[in-house]
């Protein structure tokens, strides 16, 4: 691929994360979505490869990579056809660990980064609530001081990995006399520390290999030596992270159009109707071509955000572009493209089917199109 | 011991190869390159010959325009200690390849030459016999096994009739098939260290090679279309049909 992005690291790593998931995730992947979760050992094997530290230090077995591979890791996770494998790893790599390479101090990175790195440990990040999205500051998770501990009352919701999971980086409300952006503190927690408890698993439409939990602290004592980066600044990490959350998703749904367009133009070129090749049709290979031009926009303003990130530029804007535009743009490919696949597409055994089911929430989370459009037009006035 | 292995860039075995419409070859503009297959598991082997303790150092090369250094990037990320490049825009056919290759192994003096038993570009499946021949060395060909004990390569080679075992004197020549080994996946940070090593480039000439295209290509074409079958109820159906076809 000729690109203006892409130097020869970062085609070689596309190039290994593709075999991989074609030869050790695909061929294997459909029982995950029936166990709801990944093996363990295919993490641990991708960490061993590097893949769950392209971005992070050398001194933790990292390989300090720009955003540009974070991209690179979203798209081709999105083209495995498995969303919820896809986002379990990037959940990990991209969404949660983040906070601690942003915010952890050594003695927190050196206790956590070589095993989040190697997928010995897996992460997630608690901020939703059952009564609080897209809204952060308004969330109700309380953490009161008591001596070196912190007690947290409160539960987390829609928490990607927050069944197997080992590590969680849990936001909470330390604060409550400020301003509501102004008193949030965000803890480093165990599997395991009294009072976390994984309140149930949660049935999703898709992503079905990606298991998802509510989480309940219950009088859940933390040491305040948890705390990642400052106390009552919370607020400000979890919008930093959200931008490269947002970018990834983008990615990953750039990933599952490209490939779901392939699926497609395989099944229209050789199914046959009326004397011909579906793909015959100009009614259906004009939709095709609209789209996989509507795909390649797309996954150009990924990169273009992604290589704004890498310059050390501001890229809000474009970021949120990017989760409204993509996020939409999935749904609409997948739409048709199930529409191409005709009644085949409709059963569970294609692979279309299962990634249009995956497709229904990269519109909504990681922060709302509507949500993000309004992020956009604040920055348009 | 030296081990120095030949790489190729060629377009991915994934590409639907297209055919220019004047003929003059096949479009490679704006379509993804890799190394050709065979060479990856050649790669591979020599790696392993080394891990095992039987090899020093893994030596690559490649003959092309500059653009083929990204496949001696990939055959260091996968491990190989150096890299050169014998940069030429020319198109080098099978005997000319195998001169050059001759050339740097007077120069490097390596104990093994591994090389993909073909590209998957133009499939000749010539360039390690014709080293093995101008080099005066043994030659071991489709290899699906090798074993390397002393002064001695033992080869189990994949001919029409099954296997056959070879043992041959070292320095050799040998030429891989795919069945010998499943090349590794690149670990990422090998990927970021593969460009502190050393590559380097000479031309054909400084080799004292001369540069000669024995084949003229004339034109290429595209496979014909398969045609559509017909079924039938009977031998005797089958001949009337194969006779009038003029096949028997």
């Amino acid at each position: 691929m000729n690109s203006i992005y892409f130097n020869e690291e970062h085609t070689m790593l596309r190039d290994q994360i593709r075999r991989f998931i074609e030869q050790r995730v695909m061929p294997v992947a459909e029982p995950w979505e029936e166990a709801g979760s990944v093996p363990r050992e295919i993490l641990q094997e991708m960490g061993e490869l590097g893949f769950l530290g392209i971005r992070y230090s050398a001194e933790y077995g990292g390989s300090e990579m720009d955003a540009l591979g974070s991209v690179i890791l979203a798209e081709e996770l999105g083209r495995s056809t498995f969303g919820g494998f896809a986002v379990t790893v990037l959940v990990h790599t991209d969404m949660a660990s983040p906070h601690l390479d942003n915010f952890g101090n050594k003695a927190q990175l050196d206790k956590y980064m070589p095993d989040i790195i190697s997928g010995k440990k897996i992460v997630g990040v608690a901020v939703t609530e059952p009564d609080v999205g897209s809204d952060v500051a308004a969330m109700k998770t309380r953490a009161v001081k008591d001596g070196d501990h912190y007690v947290l009352n409160g539960s987390k919701m829609f928490i990607t990995n927050g069944v197997h999971g080992d590590l969680f980086f849990v936001a909470a409300k330390t604060d409550t006399s400020v301003k509501p952006s102004r008193g949030i503190t965000i803890f480093a927690i165990e599997k395991g520390t009294p009072g976390f408890t994984v309140g149930r698993k949660l049935d999703k439409m898709g992503w079905l290999s990606s298991d998802t939990a509510e989480l309940v602290f219950d009088n859940c004592r933390v040491p305040a030596e948890n705390i990642l980066g400052e106390e009552n600044k919370g607020f400000y990490s979890i919008m930093r992270n959200f931008q490269n959350e947002r970018m990834v998703l983008g990615a990953q749904s750039m990933g599952e159009a490209s490939k779901a367009l392939e699926l497609t133009m395989d099944y229209v070129t050789t199914r046959k109707a009326f004397g011909g090749v579906l793909f015959d049709k100009q009614v259906i290979r004009q939709r095709l071509a609209s789209l996989a031009s509507q795909v390649e926009a797309g996954r150009q303003l990924v990169y273009h955000a992604a290589w704004l990130d890498a310059q050390g530029l501001d890229c809000i804007k474009e970021v949120s572009m990017v989760k409204a535009y993509c996020g939409e743009l999935v749904n609409k490919v997948m739409y048709d493209c199930l529409q191409f696949h005709g009644g085949f597409g409709y059963i569970r055994e294609s692979a279309i089917e299962r990634m249009y089911r995956d497709a229904r929430i990269q519109s909504i989370g990681g922060g709302a199109t509507e949500v993000m459009l309004e992020e956009v037009s604040k920055r348009m006035i | 011991m030296k081990i120095l292995v030949g790489v190729k860039r060629v377009i991915d075995f994934n590409v639907r190869v297209q055919v220019k419409s004047d003929g003059s070859g096949v479009v490679k503009d704006g379509v993804k390159m890799s190394m050709n297959p065979f060479d990856e598991i050649a790669v591979e082997e020599a790696l392993r010959i080394k891990e095992a303790g039987n090899a020093e150092e893994v030596i690559v090369a490649t003959i092309g325009p500059k653009a083929c250094q990204e496949q001696l990037r990939t055959a260091l990320a996968m491990g190989a200690d150096r890299a050169i490049h014998v940069q030429t825009d020319e198109e080098v056919q099978p005997l000319t390849g195998a001169r050059i290759f001759k050339a740097l192994a007077d120069k490097e003096q390596p104990k093994i030459i591994l090389l993909g038993k073909q590209a998957i570009d133009d499939d000749n499946n010539q360039t390690a016999q014709m080293l093995g021949a101008l080099s005066h060395w043994p030659q071991a060909t489709f290899a699906s096994e090798v074993k390397i004990e002393g002064e001695t390569a033992t080869v189990i080679r994949e001919v029409d009739a099954g296997l056959e075992t070879l043992s041959v004197d070292l320095p050799a020549v040998i030429s891989v098939d795919l069945r010998l080994n499943e090349p590794r996946y690149v670990k990422l940070p090998d990927i970021m260290k593969a460009k502190r090593k050393p590559l380097e480039t000479m031309s054909i000439e400084d080799l004292g090679v001369e540069h000669v295209a024995e084949v003229k290509v004339l034109k290429t074409v595209a496979p014909a279309k398969r045609q559509a079958g017909i079924k039938v109820d009977s031998v005797a159906e089958l001949v009337t049909a194969l006779k009038e076809k003029g096949l028997i």
